[in-house]
Parts: structure tokens; sequence; C-alpha cells
């Protein structure tokens, strides 16, 4: 088996920086790093600089990527900048290089046939959401997006994400934009209104926990792209583990770096922050 | 300055020993910095290391802790992972055999709880010559009973290293991994070599504890963690430096926030004949290459022919 075969180190030059709402939208040409780059795939990159006491990699769920364009392979990030490793990024200017190791960790699953794609993103959750719903619409599929924050700001929701997708609802827990509550109120009537078969999401764990919830009540698939801590991002650190059930039901600590952060909501084993579920492969007797 | 030639290379003697055991550069990875070695082989040949050091392997397998198991710290970070692995029988069946097939040489680290384990784990490992040692990792902080961190206790320590000699035959070299969480680190590690280790393993981390102020409880699940990183490489250097002057005939392989090629002179200066790069690789996939790398250019510039001749310069 190999881990990360197709991920590469390489130091890459910002192409554009601009502020997008709450978000800083970033563009960086990477060469090669692009053309194995799949929807739910994440880059880590170095922050701080040579003299820098930050020392672990950030990781940043790509946004969209391209392999053909003016400075060839391409990849896009959404950074929200609410740490000092983040917000030293997002000040990065354009022709600065930085140190990025990508494409890393588990894509989307695509189906084969057209279905029904419900798309949830939670905040700036919403990045890898995008660049699925233009594979998914490519694919016949017809696609809905929910995207939820806690006020309309912190919603990343650009016109060109927009085209791929059938229709966008918005919910605000302030009531700021679209409709008031969470992206878990508005999903029961568009799971049933256009016959929904499989649920794609990304945004924070607690928002995941509720997505799997209601697809487990309607009995619909649902893939999501979990969010753990990160040290490293390449699988040897063993941070970022997140309990899940394998196909013999066994609960293991899985990387979200390498096994994820795309994973089947239904193998999580959710609401275990701080403690280890009962029955865990290797728990303390 | 582009990477040396494979004739420099040969021009230095940059070899290193640790009991019987020739390595041909002296820098490793460090337990538990390298996941199963795999993962790091997408990004350089693992031959290029003096050894692959595995992550500490237990009897059974083991779960490791709750999360969140990692807090970043300035110029550091706290873990407290607490040894996650498959257990030995898995390992020894997958792990192993997929690293010496990809060039690896390979240090086996072993982890119990008690004594026996320690000897059951030896007793497992003892029919398989082609490994390069076993570091015997007698101070993991991050067990739930303090009182079982081994390195802490003279006894105790010289207790392991007995058991692990006894049971694993005299020519397979020991490297026993050493708490700085001491009063006296140069009393344990006489004790442990005087139970029959061939070399110590300076330092695990230290140990360590975040409190999130706005939850207003520890950062980690784990409670405390065990402190890595550069932050921790004067008490490191500190630490090879008195048990170099106490045991010089002993090797050392010296660890704790080596970064870059500067920070390993400082370590062979201060007496290790190896050293080990960690958690720097969680920053720098090729960490370990470019500190490597940056050592042989520090001690061709510095004058040096061999590393030999570097180890311990330090000491007046």
């Amino acid at each position: 088996m190999n881990i990360n075969s197709r991920a590469i180190q390489d130091s890459v030059e910002v192409l554009s920086n601009k502020k997008v709402g709450a978000y800083n939208h970033m563009v960086f040409a990477v060469g090669d790093m692009a053309s194995h780059a799949k929807p739910g795939n994440f880059v880590a990159i170095s922050v701080g600089g040579p003299s820098s006491s930050l020392i672990l990699r950030r990781a940043f769920a790509i946004y969209r990527s391209s392999n053909r364009g003016a400075y060839g392979g391409t990849i896009e990030l959404v950074v929200a900048a609410h740490g000092t490793g983040s917000k030293w990024l997002s000040e990065r200017s354009v022709h600065e290089r930085v140190d990025m190791v990508g494409p890393l960790g588990t894509a989307f699953g695509i189906p084969t046939e057209p279905v029904n794609a419900l798309l949830v993103g939670g905040g700036y959750g919403s990045a890898p959401l995008f660049g699925l719903a233009e594979v998914l619409k490519a694919r016949g599929c017809r696609v809905d997006m929910v995207l939820g924050a806690s006020v309309a700001g912190k919603i990343y929701a650009p016109l060109e994400g927009k085209r791929s997708v059938n229709v966008m609802t918005l919910t605000t827990e302030d009531g700021s934009a679209g409709v008031k509550g969470r992206v878990t109120d508005v999903m029961p009537q568009i799971i049933e209104r256009n016959q929904v078969e499989i649920i794609y999401s990304c945004g924070p764990m607690a928002m995941l926990e509720a997505v799997n919830q209601v697809a487990e009540g309607a009995n619909v698939l649902h893939q999501c792209a979990v969010e753990e801590s990160m040290a490293c991002g390449i699988g040897v650190c063993m941070t970022c583990v997140v309990p899940m059930r394998d196909s013999a039901g066994v609960i293991k600590m899985q990387r979200s770096c390498i096994e994820g952060p795309v994973v089947d909501g239904s193998q999580v084993v959710w609401g275990s922050e701080r403690k280890i579920a009962q029955g865990t492969w290797g728990a303390p007797q | 300055m582009g990477s040396p030639t494979v004739s420099e290379f040969q021009a230095f003697d940059f070899r290193t020993k640790f009991g019987s055991r020739y390595f041909p550069s002296p820098i490793f990875t460090a337990s538990g910095c390298a996941g199963s070695g795999k993962e790091l082989s997408q990004f350089f040949d693992l031959d290029e290391l003096g050894a692959v050091v595995t992550k500490s392997i237990s009897v059974k397998p083991r779960s490791g802790r709750p999360t969140p198991r990692m807090a970043e710290t300035p110029s550091g970070m706290l873990n407290s992972i607490g040894l996650q692995g498959p257990g030995i029988d898995q390992f020894l069946e997958i792990d192993i055999p997929w690293l010496q097939s990809n060039g690896a040489r390979v240090i086996v680290s072993i982890s119990g709880e008690t004594v026996e384990e320690y000897a059951s784990l030896a007793r497992k490992l003892r029919g398989i010559n082609s490994l390069h040692g076993i570091e015997v990792n007698i101070s993991c902080p991050n067990v739930e009973n303090r009182g079982l961190v081994f390195a802490c206790d003279p006894v105790a320590s010289r207790a392991v290293i007995e058991a692990v000699r006894r049971n694993i035959s005299g020519d397979y070299p020991i490297i026993a991994k050493l708490s700085p969480d001491v009063t006296d680190i140069v009393s344990i590690a006489n004790e442990v070599v005087a139970a029959g280790a061939d070399g110590l393993a300076l330092i695990n981390t230290v140990l360590g504890m975040v409190i999130d102020v706005d939850a207003k409880r520890p950062k980690l699940a784990g409670i405390t963690g065990g402190l890595s990183g550069p932050a921790i490489r004067p008490i490191a250097v500190r630490a090879i430096y008195q048990v170099h002057k106490a045991l010089p005939q002993i090797p050392i392989l010296g660890m704790g926030g080596v970064t870059n090629g500067r920070d390993a002179l400082e370590m062979i200066f201060a007496g290790a004949s190896g050293v080990s790069v960690g958690t720097a690789t969680f920053g720098n996939p090729s960490a370990v290459i470019k500190v490597k790398r940056e050592l042989l250019e520090g001690l061709r510039s510095r004058g040096f022919n061999s590393l030999s001749e570097a180890i311990g310069v330090a000491h007046v």
C-alpha cells in the first residue's frame, strides 16, 4: 500500500490573494501538484517564515485546482485568518513563495451514475464543496447546496462557485442572511423534495455530527470531511485521529489526514472527544 | 549550495556505531515521529537514513489517548498520543518486513508497562538478526500512571534493561531512552549501562501542560503531554553533555528539537554519536535529509574528516 503516493513538497508562488468577506481567496502556482488534486484533498503549508516559532504545518482544504492555464497548475484555497499561522498566510503578497505539501488525504467519492446530491458546508468549510459541485454537475448529478454560518459575513459563497449548483440555500444563526437557524433545520425538506441520494458535508465536527443524524434519519449516504487538529498532515504524528468503525465493526483511532479527511459519516463514532469510545481496539483495560 | 555528490559523501567518513552495529550516516528518525516509515518514503529513500527508529511498540494493541492530543507551543508542541499502536505481533508481521524490503536499517523501539512486558518484547525480537538494535523506551511521559515512568527511578530503569539483556543475545545493541525529567540523569545513565545498555537515547519529551483559557481546562484530553521541538533543545544538549562527560565510551543518540545541521552539530560536539530528527519532520517531511546534508557540510567546513573526530569536542 502506498501512502500519499501523489504528494509533492514544493516551494510555490502566490499568484493572487484577495479578501472575500471574512476570508482570503488565494491562488498558488503549484505545477504538477495540481494534476492529482481532487475535491476533498488538502494541502499542508509551512507558516511564519524561517525564523518563526510556529513549527507545525497548517492544513487547508483545496477550494479548486486546475492543471491548465497561463500559470500551469494552480491550487486555490480559502483562508480564514483566525490563528497566528493562517493570519501569516493570509498576509502573503503576490510573488511570495510558501512551502506546500499536497495533495493529501482522501477525496470525496463520486458516484458512477447521475444522482441527486446535497452538499452541506459550515463557514469556510464550504470551500471544497464548490470543486465537488463542478465534478458532480459534469457527471449529470442534481446538486443542491446548503451553507450555514453564525452570521452572513462568515458564509463563503462566491459567484463563480454557484454555477454548478441547482439551488443554494443559506442559513445563519442570527438571521442576517437566508433562513434563520442551522443547516440541519432546512436539510429534511430539501432531502425529501429533491429525493436526495447522497449528502456531502464539510465544516466543524459538531455540524458534521448533526448532519450525520439527519442523514441517518433519512437513510441517505453521507460523506463528510472531518476536522481534528493536525501536527504534520502526512500521517506520522498520530495527533489527528478520529474513532472510526472498520468493515468488521471494530472501532479504531484513524488518522484524519490519511484515512480521512473524507470519511463515511456512518463509520465515525461521533461525540468521542476527550474519551476513548467503549470497545475501541486497544482501549485501556 | 546544492546537495553533496556521492563522492563527497565517500570522501568523508560519516559512519557511526552503536554496540556491534555500524550505520553509514549518523542521522536517524526519532521514535514516534516517522509513522511506519511508509509515510516518509514518499518524500525520500529510507536507506538515506542511518536508521529508522520505529514508534514504540507494546505487547498488545493500544488505542492511545483521546483527542485533543496536540497543542502547539512557542517553538514546540505538546503531544499526548499515548503510544497508539497495533501491538508487537502485527508490527512484526507487517511493518518490519516492509521497512527492510525498502532498504531501511531498523531500530525497534519497545515500551512496556511492566518489567515482564519488556522481557516479553525482547523475546519476540531476539530471533530477528537483521535488526540494527532495540531502543528501550523507559521514558514515555504519556502513560496513565507517572509511577510507570521507569526512567525516573534508577532501580526500575536497571530492572528493565537487565530483563531485556537477559532475553536477547549479547551482541544485539540495546539503546536505553532516558527522560530529562529527573534530578540526576547521570545516575540513571550509570544504572542502565551497568545493566547492559550499549547506548543511550537522550532525550525523550519533557512533561508539560497547556491550559485552554477560554474553556478553562487543560487543552489536552490527557491533561499533560510531552513537550518536543526546538524549545527543549538546550535541555537535550545539556543532558548529552553531562552524560558524555561521565560515560565517554557510551555512544549517545541525541535528540530534542533538531531542525537543521547546526542543531545536529551542537549535539555531536556535546558528545552524541548520532542524532535523531523528530518533531522537525512534522513541519517538514524531508527534515531528516536536510539535517543530514547540512551536518555533513557543517563538519567539512569546520575541517573535520570524519564524524568520530567531532564527537564530544565541546568538552574542555
